[in-house]
């Protein structure tokens, strides 16, 4: 144990990991507050959908040879999520089928752009940190610690300042609407929301894997809690948590880091379900 | 002049005509029950006078000051509803929100008002639990007091009854009937189930092939001509 420990004093000193482990938290937070929107609504893969456009237009910026890629990632994911969230009942096309096609259609496309005029020399290694995000979270400047930092307190100041409004159209649309709330603008926001988040979790556990940090906390705490207050809260200590343990695991263990924050995050939905269970025994 | 009015309004979505051509009135204090077929667009109906979806033509009128925000609704339940991890207490205070405008929290005259309409729906002892292990009866009285919350003026109600069972019923409807009668608020009611319903209303829509407005002995006049065809009363 006091290795272990000193261990961490140890990789503490590197910035590189200390900056990790900030934007980990954060990104964590933030994505886990969406993540009970987004699970109620029955939008839990919207999520992964998102990501692969993001996986898509990253391509395209790096084949463009993009310095910063960053503003075009994050321009068409947030157009996609508006089309996306915004279709919903009326679209031609069921949402589901609609949601499935563009997120495989961008992956493919994605890689095929990558594939065909990619500069590198080693492109299997470009897409599968692009996907699993193998070692960007440790490759973080000091500059994109603090957009992290800046954004999540954008979107957490959001959410505690709009809490009843958002907790008021998800659970009913139709009445929110019928009484006078301005529904559309708080979908349109949750959509640009959805996206922010989505391109700042690439870093962190690559496309493929960002759904587990939506989904995950938040139905964990589903297992337990009973009220929506208590839900959102125990979704956020809980994805936290997580994402802590992750990191320092995947340091201490070497393993990549993605891959290893949602092990954690199956292990903790597996307790939250044996407890789940256990208080239903207790109360009935 | 009345408190709603409805003037030759034809209603349906994506330019699809469901009903054509009714017309009526609601003055305050009223119980009307609009009953007809599956598909007749009695729902289609209620969203248009919600404001939910705009007319494909005629007017809507609102006199006695009533503002289209201030209609309670009560929907039929959704998917979503069923298995969502809410306190009663959050979801009646989520009624308030109308008049929150962008003040993000509630004010104590609020939570004073959710707390009567859970006294008044008898559901002050269930604040605490969770939304989804309630019975159908409690929980369509959870949505009555949400809907309380938005207005003292008028409801509409889309189905209040649908899946419960006789006593839930019979609560629902008196708990309906008695917002009316002593707290004087104009009730709009979707009904499958005729004979309970027109009980209690004081006016009768019937849409269909035909589209009758009327006083409860008009209505039952009407169908007593028509011979009683297949209205099920």
């Amino acid at each position: 144990m006091y290795e272990i420990v000193q261990k961490l004093g140890q990789y503490w000193q590197y910035p590189f990991v200390r900056y990790a482990l900030i934007a980990g938290v954060l990104i964590a937070l933030c994505s886990s507050l969406l993540g009970v929107i987004l699970v109620l609504k029955r939008f839990s893969y919207i999520g992964d959908g998102l990501s692969h456009i993001a996986f898509g237009a990253m391509a395209v910026a790096a084949v463009m040879n993009l310095t910063n890629n960053m503003p075009l990632v994050l321009l068409v994911t947030i157009l996609c999520a508006v089309l996306l969230l915004r279709g919903g009942q009326n679209a031609k096309i069921k949402g589901d089928a609609a949601l499935a096609m563009i997120s495989v259609g961008s992956l493919a496309i994605g890689y095929l752009i990558m594939n065909l005029f990619s500069t590198s020399a080693n492109i299997s290694g470009d897409v599968c940190s692009t996907l699993f995000g193998s070692t960007s979270i440790l490759t973080l400047s000091a500059y994109d610690v603090w957009a992290c930092v800046i954004l999540s307190i954008i979107v957490v100041v959001a959410f505690i300042v709009l809490y009843h409004k958002i907790f008021a159209v998800t659970f009913d649309e139709t009445f929110a609407k019928a009484t006078g709330m301005k529904v559309e603008a708080y979908n349109l926001f949750l959509a640009v929301l959805t996206a922010v988040i989505i391109v700042l979790a690439m870093n962190l556990v690559g496309s493929l894997l960002i759904s587990a940090l939506v989904i995950f906390p938040a139905v964990s705490a589903m297992r337990v809690f009973r009220s929506f207050k208590a839900v959102m809260l125990c979704a956020a200590v809980i994805s936290v948590i997580c994402a802590v343990l992750g990191i320092l695991t995947s340091i201490l263990a070497g393993t990549p880091v993605g891959s290893t924050i949602v092990v954690v995050n199956i292990v903790m939905l597996i307790v939250f379900a044996v407890l789940g269970k256990v208080s239903e025994g207790a109360r009935a | 002049m009345p408190q709603l009015t409805c003037e030759n309004l034809t209603v349906g979505y994506d330019g699809k005509k469901v009903r054509e051509d009714v017309s009526f009135a609601v003055e305050r204090g009223d119980y009307l029950c609009i009953v007809g077929e599956n598909g007749s667009g009695k729902t289609t109906l209620m969203k248009t006078i919600l404001g939910l979806q705009s007319p494909i033509s005629g007017k809507i009128l609102m006199g006695e000051g009533l503002k289209p925000t201030e209609i309670g609704y009560l929907p039929q339940q959704t998917e979503v509803q069923k298995d969502f991890p809410a306190s009663v207490r959050e979801i009646v205070r989520s009624g308030c929100q109308s008049r929150c405008g962008l003040r993000p929290f509630y004010t104590r005259t609020e939570k004073q008002m959710a707390q009567e309409a859970m006294c008044k729906m008898r559901i002050d002892d269930l604040a605490g639990r969770c939304y989804r292990e309630l019975s159908g009866g409690q929980q369509q009285r959870v949505l009555l007091a949400r809907a309380l919350c938005a207005t003292q003026k008028m409801l509409l109600l889309d189905e209040p009854v649908s899946g419960l069972d006789p006593a839930a019923t019979a609560e629902m409807y008196r708990l309906i009937e008695q917002l009316n009668r002593e707290d004087g608020i104009t009730i709009l009611m979707i009904s499958h189930d005729v004979g309970a319903a027109v009980k209690a209303a004081s006016h009768v829509l019937h849409i269909g092939e035909t589209t009758f407005f009327g006083t409860k002995a008009q209505y039952l006049h009407h169908i007593a001509q028509e011979g009683g065809d297949n209205t099920h009363v």
